[in-house]
């Protein structure tokens, strides 16, 4: 019966939702105060009735129930129950239901924390993410239904999950990405009911800023662990390879982080309004252009699941629905919300839209690369594939001329700034940067230019913010006091760039640094790599709960002084019978040492390995952590949440800092 | 001029001077960095171009990897039924390469007409078929087992 009620609970969700897409937008529209006063009880209840329908999904599948199809066909009696929970999104059907999970959950929060909202505008958030609701529930319930059964014939044991999303990072990384991806969702509505009410000021953006910011975090994180788990668990130690769907997350980051700083420009001066309209509407159609890359099974990816042609039609309906019926309102009423304010060349304005550009022209190039495959194929001319070194080639550059950019940022001010003022700011960092860039390299011999670009880029980004944090200490009378006039938006941006010229170091660092070799090995072979003595002792039987395998086992020695024990398996998954490779890691801030089990050569036990040094390749993901750190900080400032009697001038704004 | 259009003319100077830089880039780096698809017909038919980096996809033949004693160089052929195209790798194989599988495999053609290959895909979960291989059966006319359709 369980997984009736959550069909049943689905069902009603999606009745729900349609309400809540329709009657508060008409009580908008007509001024009806009861119709509208209805949204934010009918957003909780979305969320408490797609939370029934998954609740009773992850029923199924922790209790085994294998007449329901999907239970049947992705999970099994072995798996360990953390993995059955996991399960129930390692699908195609499940995430959908997670989607709206999360969806429901944006929604309700956005009902239940916006109190300062006025009603009217509430009540058009809401209605346009129940439209979007709408169109999710009913995609799961008409081409996907995750409840489906298999009577008669239910099978006695499942076939198990893919053992490659049997896998920690696998259980918060879909959740997470989720929550950034939908989370677009909520500055979509706010850009949607701002156009419908033909009303953009300060205040608007003010309502946008923290949502934007916690969904971009969430995201940062959700790509963050996704590039983590490929680089263990995938057996190969790459971490990033412009995969189509991992370019799906990150068209919406780009767009995402254009998005944050125009923002920024909009809420402090009124400025680049329609401009930041149009990149919402864009960020959040990237995130459902995603979805369709991923779900349509058009692309070759870890993550397509079984391809059903039906399902990629309904998300293209859907999307083109969004994407041109968001666009044609745009087109009818951006003239009536555009700014009529002017700025300095010479302004943090300016550099701010110096970001926007460079992350937009990236996001563009990005999509590009991602769909002129599709773009080929469909005017039959061919498969092709378009690889890393296209991104590297297009992507690389971009970011090298942001970096000097976002150094200035800081310390850049409002209106109208002087040249000679920058240079005066910036002289010292200058220098100091520059003798970062020659000096810190030459560490690591052989000096590569590369790297000590990198290192001068991005000490000037640390040093223009350590500058600007300086005079703003400086400035005040104690040094308590200054740290105290510091709002959580200002610390959040220094921790978030921070992060960035980490990510950047250690991008760049272990591009260029890591040596890797493929060897064949004898058991009581020694190899010796970036210093390292790697010795193969013997090879071994294991088991685990529902695998067994052969596990090799590593003494890594530096300087004859014991370093790690390092034991890399090639697991045999009972149910399915597939294999995989576990990689053993020993994971420093520095470096990584990698070492993976190919397949046994010839018979006298040798094997093939696939042993890696990575040098600071922490740094990314640290740095990755950063941002979203920086961005979670920066949405806990207590202005957004503020109620204002009256509307602050720009002036006034300006005084609050970043 | 109105300094608001000045401006707003400067900004579309400049986002244009921006945009062709980095369509410049675009072309420049989609240009040695695009490989296309071949089936194993159109590559024995002399189709495919020699020297320049393209994919082949198929299932391997069964009784066809070669292994060598001393390293890890492997020998294989990729099939549709229809032509066999012979691959060497020197390397570490996806866990769920195997005969009578499918997979991809992106390289060189050789003068001999052998695929020297620096990159070598397979499926990823059991029920999975890259798309390229189902293509590519779909035009020799065999299904997965090698029977005539």
């Amino acid at each position: 019966m369980i997984p009736e009620f959550g069909h049943f609970a689905l069902i009603l969700a999606l009745c729900l939702a349609l309400i809540l897409a329709t009657v508060p937008a008409w009580g908008a529209w007509r001024g009806n105060s009861v119709a509208m006063s209805l949204a934010p009880s009918l957003a909780v209840g979305i969320l408490v009735f797609v939370g029934i329908s998954f609740g009773c999904l992850a029923a199924a599948f922790l209790q085994d129930d294998f007449s329901v199809q999907l239970v049947a066909s992705h999970s099994n009696t072995l798996l360990p129950p953390i993995y059955k929970f996991s399960a129930v999104w390692g699908n195609h059907e499940g995430s959908l239901v997670l989607w709206a999970l999360i969806l429901a959950f944006w929604t309700a929060a956005v009902a239940l924390f916006s109190s300062q909202l006025p009603l009217l505008v509430l009540s058009r958030v809401l209605s346009v993410m129940g439209a979007i609701s709408v169109g999710f529930l009913s995609f799961s319930l008409i081409t996907s239904n995750p409840f489906a059964r298999l009577l008669p014939g239910a099978p006695a044991d499942g076939a198990d999950l893919n053992p490659l999303l049997q896998d920690p990072g696998l259980i918060i990384h879909p959740p997470l990405l989720y929550m950034g991806y939908v989370g677009f969702s909520v500055a979509f509505a706010f850009a949607i009911a701002a156009l419908l009410g033909g009303r953009l000021d300060a205040s608007w953006a003010r309502w946008s800023r923290p949502w934007t910011n916690t969904a971009w975090a969430f995201l940062t994180l959700g790509i963050m662990l996704g590039s983590w788990w490929a680089y263990y668990e995938l057996g190969w130690g790459g971490w990033w390879f412009w995969d189509p769907v991992e370019n799906a997350s990150f068209m919406p980051w780009l767009a995402g982080t254009a998005l944050v700083h125009s923002l920024a420009a909009t809420e402090k001066r009124g400025l680049f309004k329609s401009w930041t309209v149009l990149l919402a509407i864009f960020a959040f159609s990237l995130s459902l252009l995603g979805t369709f890359l991923v779900r349509s099974g058009v692309l070759t990816s870890v993550h397509a699941f079984a391809v059903d042609p039906e399902r990629g039609m309904f998300i293209l309906v859907f999307l083109a629905l969004v994407v041109g019926g968001s666009l044609t309102l745009y087109a009818l009423r951006a003239p009536a919300v555009s700014s009529r304010v002017s700025f300095a060349w010479v302004s943090r304005e300016s550099l701010l839209l110096c970001n926007n550009v460079v992350f937009l022209v990236a996001a563009l190039t990005v999509l590009f690369g991602t769909m002129f495959p599709l773009i080929v194929d469909a005017l039959g001319m061919g498969k092709v594939s378009v690889g890393p070194p296209y991104f590297n080639a297009v992507f690389v550059p971009l970011m090298a001329l942001l970096v000097p950019v976002m150094g200035l940022g800081p310390v850049s001010r409002w209106k109208r700034d002087s040249l000679s003022r920058w240079r005066g700011e910036l002289i010292i960092p200058t220098v100091v940067a520059v003798l970062c860039g020659i000096t810190l390299p030459a560490l690591h011999a052989p000096y590569n230019i590369w790297v000590a670009l990198a290192v001068l880029l991005s000490s000037w980004l640390v040093l223009g913010l350590v500058k600007d944090f300086w005079e703003r200490l400086r400035s005040a009378s104690t040094t308590a006091g200054g740290l105290r006039r510091l709002t959580p938006g200002y610390c959040g941006m220094v921790i978030a760039h921070l992060g960035f010229a980490a990510c950047v170091i250690g991008i760049v660092a272990t591009s260029q640094y890591s040596v890797e070799h493929d060897l064949k090995m004898d058991p009581g072979d020694t190899r010796e790599m970036a210093g390292y003595n790697f010795r193969f002792i013997e090879v071994a039987e294991v088991s685990g709960p529902n695998f067994v395998a052969q596990e090799a086992r590593f003494e890594v020695t530096e300087d004859g002084v014991p370093v790690a024990s390092m034991n890399p398996q090639k697991r045999r998954y009972l149910a399915s019978g597939s294999v995989m490779t576990e990689a053993a890691i020993d994971a420093g801030l520095f470096r990584d040492l990698y070492v993976a089990m190919g397949e046994p050569v010839g018979d006298n036990g040798a094997w093939a390995m696939r042993l890696h040094y990575k040098p600071m390749v922490r740094w990314m993901w640290l740095g990755a952590i950063l941002m979203a750190i920086g961005a979670f900080t920066a949405a806990a400032d207590k202005r957004y949440r503020r109620q204002r009697k009256a509307l602050p001038t720009a002036d006034e704004a300006v005084l609050h800092g970043a | 001029m109105h300094p608001v259009r000045k401006q707003r003319l400067y900004l579309v100077l400049f986002i244009a001077l921006f945009s062709s830089i980095a369509i410049g880039l675009v072309v420049y780096a989609l240009r040695g960095n695009i490989n296309l698809f071949y089936p194993p017909a159109d590559v024995a038919a002399g189709l495919a171009p020699v020297g320049q980096p393209i994919r082949v996809g198929g299932m391997v033949l069964e009784n066809s990897i070669d292994r060598a004693e001393d390293s890890l160089a492997i020998r294989f052929k990729l099939t549709d039924y229809e032509a066999n195209v012979e691959v060497v790798y020197v390397g570490i194989l996806p866990d769920l390469f195997a005969e009578g599988q499918g997979a991809v495999a992106s390289g060189v053609l050789n003068e001999d007409g052998v695929l020297e290959a620096t990159e070598i895909l397979a499926k990823h979960d059991e029920n999975y078929m890259p798309p390229e291989v189902t293509h590519a059966l779909e035009s020799s006319g065999y299904d997965e087992k090698g029977n005539a359709k």
